[in-house]
């Protein structure tokens, strides 16, 4: 009866309907995992954020959780997000946002459904939190460019097919202009990983050195000269899926030590529970403000909490987990194994509290230290005035390394 | 529990903007400043334009009984606003915690719907005598209420004392917790009564200040006995500390935006002193505590106006956290304004003692957490 020729816009009803035919034509009990993902995939109902053709249906946001509870609740297999996090939250918005449609169309698909694993080849030994700085170079030669230089803290390059990959392609302009992002593939034979051991024991993350590899120029993503902007829609990306996700009460950290409290009524001491209260507290605060957060995402008002968010985890796992080695007394003395192990995901849960006080002292340096974190929020959010700076109408050769 | 909407809503954006645009007319720093020292017990002109002519006075009172039947969500909005302000005005004391035991008591007598919508009206200002330290005892772990210091007689007199009534001066109508000779009610005492002394104490916050209440032999009129009187005190209480949580949240928000506006104002070592990492770090640390302390305050206010379950918690969480928050920003308030941070004419000094007084007021943050051990099974060790 309709006689406008407006697409019918996609809402929670339309998206259970093509829940349903893609279970229908997909049994997932008789259904390949891989091939069930694909088929998800090219349904929409990927990420239905994403454009038609690409994972999604141009729907909002919000109404993903209406797809994935439809699909857990009929026993769908989903792709393991935790494995393939830097796909998913930093790669695939980039080359969303910066990507030729040939590059969309080649890379999205395998990224989404983890046939293809992605890393982030960012940081270098003298560029962290100024990351701008960074010394690997990419010398344009012919359609190829040539990539020598050494990065560090990628986690997953030793799984990974795929790399983004910011060097520097023009040492004569000033550090943020002379950068171009580029999609490197892991498997050329001048890429060699190395895991790096850290205060745990082991292996989360690597070294990754590039000597002569050719990258060719159709994987750029972006323009030459402005990796910086493309990068920095990959960092919030990384904030903001740091930030994210739903957590009932003592969801966290917390839970664990709070069940040890209740279960082990032989080590409580009120000095500990004063500090148990305390953090109990400052989670549960923490929690609402996520999803406080998610709320505001939901109806499309998304507020720099983001940053926030990463900034108070990181503060609470670290204080928690501490007091949980305290108060285990005794047992707080010893490990349960310093074997080097390479881990697909940091599980904090399935290892014990050592190894938790261990790992969360990243949580303030990964993905942003907090100290530069506290500098954005300054700047950002606040409108504070810059540090003076000295570094940014030099050329990056010229600068002191 | 998990349902609960942590945002604000048009309406809710509505009055907010209303309530500001009058306190920033009506009620500037100067405004309060010379009305703490004016003696008064609040700022009556403001008060009729807010509680009245606005009529947020009459917020949690339902249509039926004269007031605008909004929830706490509504009132939540208002308390942010007068936080902001230090506003000496009697909303809490009168439109939430007199307010609210009214309507703990059976709202079908006459005498409770009558004072309920003067209240509502803002044709009479109330006031729940108690001390204003007092906090709610938790349902299952004691009483809801505290224990009355004042005695009623065969005739239903009141006589004792009640130390540290916040909006106890300037109040028409005391609403006191008694015991008579079938247990404990609540009363309700004029404050014209020549039995009744209101005698105005020396209080740190200047903008809310408190009175010692004497009674001999006053005049009262019971509203609730023993079967409901705890209960509504008791909900009183609790609703008045879930409120203040965003009271706490306004003043801390105040007290950031005026640091980083000085901060980027004035200058030493020829730069914005707010462009130093040592103090830029503080702000930013300070806009944290904001996030996660506007989250605990939204969703007490949502927990009291859908009645969870859960208020409880979320009352003793956003107590615990927004209180500390408040003294907190109000502290780096004073610190990074430095020299002038110090002075009398500054508006700094009246938000650190609002803050101060609101971090006792209804339960300090260490007693809420005390709640929650009990609340949420993390006992104390024994012994």
């Amino acid at each position: 009866m309709s006689t406008t020729r407006h697409r019918p816009a996609v809402d929670a009803d339309e998206l259970r309907r093509r829940v349903r035919e893609l279970l229908d034509a997909h049994p997932p009990a008789t259904t390949d995992r891989l091939d069930f993902l694909r088929a998800r995939f090219d349904a929409g109902l990927a990420w239905v954020h994403y454009p038609a053709g690409l994972g999604g249906l141009d729907a909002p946001r919000s109404l993903q959780a209406v797809v994935d509870a439809e699909l857990e609740a009929a026993g769908a297999p989903d792709n393991d997000p935790r494995r393939i996090g830097i796909g998913l939250g930093m790669a695939a918005p980039t080359i969303l946002g910066f990507g030729t449609d040939e590059q969309r169309q080649r890379l999205l698909r395998p990224l989404w459904t983890g046939e293809e694993v992605w890393c982030q080849l960012f940081s270098e030994p003298g560029a962290g939190s100024d990351l701008a700085a960074l010394a690997t170079r990419a010398v344009r030669d012919g359609d190829d460019w040539v990539v020598d230089g050494q990065k560090v803290w990628t986690s997953s390059a030793h799984l990974a097919r795929w790399a983004i990959l910011i060097a520097r392609t023009d040492p004569d302009q000033p550090k943020h202009r002379g950068i171009s992002y580029f999609v490197c593939d892991m498997t050329d034979p001048g890429v060699e990983v190395r895991p790096l051991r850290q205060i745990t024991g082991e292996a989360e993350f690597n070294e990754v050195f590039l000597t002569g590899v050719r990258i060719p120029d159709s994987r750029r993503l972006g323009e030459i000269g402005e990796g910086w902007r493309v990068a920095q829609t990959t960092l919030m990306n990384e904030r903001v899926a740091i930030g994210g996700g739903r957590v009932p009460r003592e969801g966290g950290m917390i839970g664990l030590v709070a069940d040890t409290w209740r279960e082990r009524p032989e080590l409580r001491t009120h000095d500990l529970h004063q500090r148990l209260l305390r953090l109990w507290v400052e989670s549960e605060a923490a929690r609402l403000a996520g999803e406080r957060l998610r709320q505001q995402l939901a109806v499309g008002q998304p507020g720099p909490e983001g940053s926030a968010m990463k900034l108070a985890f990181a503060r609470l796992n670290q204080h928690i987990s501490a007091l949980e080695v305290e108060l285990l007394g005794e047992e707080g003395l010893l490990y349960d194994d310093w074997t080097p192990r390479r881990p697909e995901l940091v599980d904090f849960t399935g290892r014990e509290a050592g190894y938790r006080y261990l790992r969360a002292k990243g949580n303030s340096i990964e993905g942003g230290t907090s100290e530069v974190l506290l500098n954005i929020i300054a700047e950002r959010v606040l409108g504070l005035p810059p540090e003076p700076r000295t570094d940014k109408d030099v050329p990056w050769k010229d600068l002191p390394r | 529990m998990s349902a609960a909407d942590l945002l604000y809503s048009e309406a809710e954006d509505d009055l907010r903007a209303a309530v500001r645009s009058l306190l920033t007319d009506r009620c500037p720093p100067a405004t309060v400043m010379s009305e703490a020292e004016s003696g008064r017990a609040y700022d009556v002109a403001l008060w009729h334009a807010l509680g009245a002519e606005m009529g947020t006075a009459g917020l949690l009172v339902p249509d039926k009984l004269g007031g605008q039947g909004a929830t706490a969500r509504e009132a939540a909005v208002v308390m942010e606003e007068l936080g902001r302000a230090v506003a000496p005005v009697p909303y809490l004391t009168s439109a939430v915690l007199a307010a609210a035991a009214l309507l703990g008591c059976d709202t079908g007598q006459e005498a409770v719907a009558r004072l309920l919508g003067a209240l509502a009206e803002g044709r009479t200002v109330g006031a729940l005598a108690v001390p204003l330290s007092t906090m709610a005892v938790v349902p299952g772990d004691g009483t809801g209420a505290p224990a009355a210091t004042v005695r009623a007689d065969g005739d239903g007199a009141l006589s004792g004392q009640v130390s540290g009534v916040a909006g106890a001066a300037g109040a028409d109508v005391l609403l006191v917790p008694a015991t008579g000779a079938d247990g404990y009610g609540l009363y309700a005492v004029e404050t014209a009564e020549t039995s009744v002394t209101v005698e105005p104490l020396t209080s740190l916050d200047l903008t809310r200040p408190l009175a010692a209440v004497t009674l001999t032999g006053a005049p009262a009129r019971r509203l609730a006995g023993p079967d409901r009187a705890e209960a509504a005190i008791g909900r009183a209480l609790l609703t008045g500390a879930g409120l203040l949580a965003s009271e706490q949240l306004g003043v801390a928000e105040w007290c950031l935006t005026e640091t980083v506006r000085h901060t980027k104002e004035r200058h030493q070592f020829g730069r914005p002193i707010g462009s130093f990492q040592a103090l830029k770090h503080r702000m930013a640390a300070l806009w944290l505590e904001l996030v996660s302390a506007r989250a605990t305050a939204r969703y007490a206010a949502d927990a009291l106006a859908t009645d969870s379950p859960d208020t409880p918690v979320a009352v003793a969480v956003a107590q615990a956290h927004c209180a500390e928050v408040a003294v907190h920003a109000a502290e780096e308030c004073v610190q990074l304004h430095g020299g002038i941070g110090m002075t009398w004419e500054h508006p700094a000094h009246l938000y650190l003692k609002r803050a101060k007084s609101d971090e006792i007021a209804l339960g300090t943050p260490g007693r809420h957490r005390q709640a929650l051990a009990g609340l949420v099974d993390l006992p104390a060790p024994t012994g």
